[in-house]
């Protein structure tokens, strides 16, 4: 099994540090049943990260590898962003694309692993930023969507190039001013998931960050649909405090404030999609 | 490689620049010259043994368990250690670390010098550090400090190390154990 790559030598053991032969003995591992419940009492994929403080990137992101069903056996695909920079501290695969085509990078890479491990279930995720998913690179988002490929892609949405000192985006709500957006944005905000929809996903979610169970539950039925079906797409609000002015301590509750409007919890599955939903529930997956 | 660094705080110019590629099979690089296996495992461990504060850097590749032979070369590595009283410093993975390491435990091929400036050594083993890692942390060390590394590559081996010994096994190993006793013995420390 792929996780025997966390196994550290017995000989070995009392020069790798701590965290390391944590990784190996309290870290998930083969068990789909994990969740973000674990996360107090468990070993986590991320040691560490580069985010603000507070950054709600940093706590999707937690909640996100908390979730996967299969972390010893997923990819993990990034785009430049201030997500990216969390990307180096995580003990999975990642492989960060260029800006804008992680979902080209990211349809490659599921494509080999079907074709060198047929029998072995391998998740591709993607995880990029607004700007990333929806303005760069949008046109290698949806045309992987209409190729029916079988990843998930998560956009995360600030709503501004955060990276980049806060340019509007297209994801960026009508008449927001950013610092380098003094005039207020022209036209509305890109309804990502309603494109998803039309462009043949099979899942599609909107949500905030502020319920880690929530998150949980709709990553695995995203991923696991993705797995049997094809294309599925996570839209999550996970607001750039920075550059909004708000504090450290503020994040959550401007995420639930955005619950009640235009983060409303969404939600669409096809017909076939709600039928791998049942049998993974079935098995007790969900 | 053809000289000991630092090479004025610039990896440039790499070895192949200057000609020096890997050795063929069944033979080894010592500094400039292709020689037998058995030569440059003497003078990697003379090296070894001689200079200070020798360590090896093991990297994924041995330290976890992932198949029989990273199993047996572990228990090969921690006898090397103490054939040639040298420390084991780990390469446990690749990550940059942020805000820095800790050059006391661990080795990061993004700036493996820290580690080597840190405590001093002045002699090395690099083993199991998948191919790309060894070549760039190879460079760095060359090019920034004065430390005599030795590449134990199961592989092609790495014509930036001082001494690389190619197609490094279990057999190879224990080859190099035995040559190391001689060595030891011969230098009047064992
Ligand atoms: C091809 C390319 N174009 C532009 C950039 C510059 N760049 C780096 S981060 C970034 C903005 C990222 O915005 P977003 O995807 O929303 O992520 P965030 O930082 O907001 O999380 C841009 C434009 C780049 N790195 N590569
Ligand atoms: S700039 Fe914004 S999105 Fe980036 S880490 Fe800071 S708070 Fe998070
Ligand atoms: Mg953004």
């Amino acid at each position: 099994m792929a996780y025997k790559i966390y196994k550290v030598n017995e000989e070995f053991k009392d020069i790798v540090p701590e965290e390391v032969v944590e990784l190996e003995e309290k870290a998930t591992w083969g068990n789909p049943k994990r969740g973000v419940m674990d996360l107090p009492v468990t070993k986590e994929l991320l040691e560490e990260h580069s985010l603000c403080a507070g950054c709600p990137e940093s706590a999707a992101i937690r909640y996100i590898l908390a979730s996967l069903p299969n972390p010893e056996d997923t990819i993990i695909v990034n785009s430049t962003g201030c997500t990216s920079l969390v990307f180096p501290h995580i003990s999975l695969h990642t492989v960060h694309s260029l800006f804008g085509n992680q979902n080209s990078v990211a349809s490659g890479i599921k494509r080999v692993l079907e074709w060198r491990f047929p029998d072995k279930a391998k998740d591709v995720v993607v995880l990029a930023g607004d700007g990333a998913t929806v303005d760069i690179g949008l046109d290698y988002t949806l045309q992987s969507f209409f190729r029916q490929e079988k990843i998930t892609t998560i956009c995360f949405d600030n709503e501004v190039y955060a990276n980049t000192g806060g340019q509007e985006s297209g994801l960026t709500p009508k008449g927001h001013v950013f610092k380098m957006a003094p005039k207020g944005k022209l036209f509305d905000k890109v309804p990502m998931w309603q494109l998803a929809i039309d462009s043949g996903c099979h899942y599609v979610a909107r949500l905030t960050v502020s319920s880690p169970k929530k998150v949980e539950r709709v990553i695995k039925e995203a991923i696991y649909v993705a797995r049997e079906l094809g294309p599925t797409y996570i839209h999550l609000y996970t607001p750039c405090i920075l550059e909004i002015g708000l504090n450290s301590d503020d994040g959550l509750d401007e995420m639930r404030s955005r619950d009640k409007e235009r983060f409303a919890f969404f939600e669409y599955k096809t017909p076939h999609a709600e039928e791998v939903i049942a049998k993974y529930k079935a098995e007790g997956l969900l | 490689m053809a000289k000991l660094g630092p090479a004025h705080y610039s990896p440039y110019p790499v070895a192949v620049y200057e000609g020096i590629l890997t050795p063929p099979k069944g033979k080894a690089l010592l500094f400039t010259e292709i020689v037998d296996e058995e030569q440059a495992m003497r003078e990697a461990a003379k090296a070894m043994l001689t200079r200070e504060n020798a360590t090896i850097f093991p990297g994924p590749q041995v330290l976890y368990a992932w198949n029989d032979e990273a199993k047996e070369k572990a228990k090969l590595i921690k006898e090397m250690a103490q054939i040639l009283d040298a420390k084991i410093i780990p390469m446990y993975d690749y990550r940059p670390k942020y805000p820095k390491i800790d050059p006391e435990v661990e080795i990061n091929p993004n700036h493996p010098n820290l580690t080597i400036w840190h405590n001093k050594i002045k002699a090395c083993i690099f083993i199991g550090v998948h191919c790309h890692y060894a070549n760039v942390a190879l460079k760095i060390i060359r090019s920034e400090t004065d430390c005599f590394t030795i590449a134990m590559c199961s592989q092609a081996g790495h014509e930036d190390a001082m001494i690389t010994l190619r197609d490094q096994h279990v057999e190879e190993i224990e080859k190099f154990l035995e040559v190391a006793k001689e060595v030891k013995k011969e230098l009047g420390k064992a």
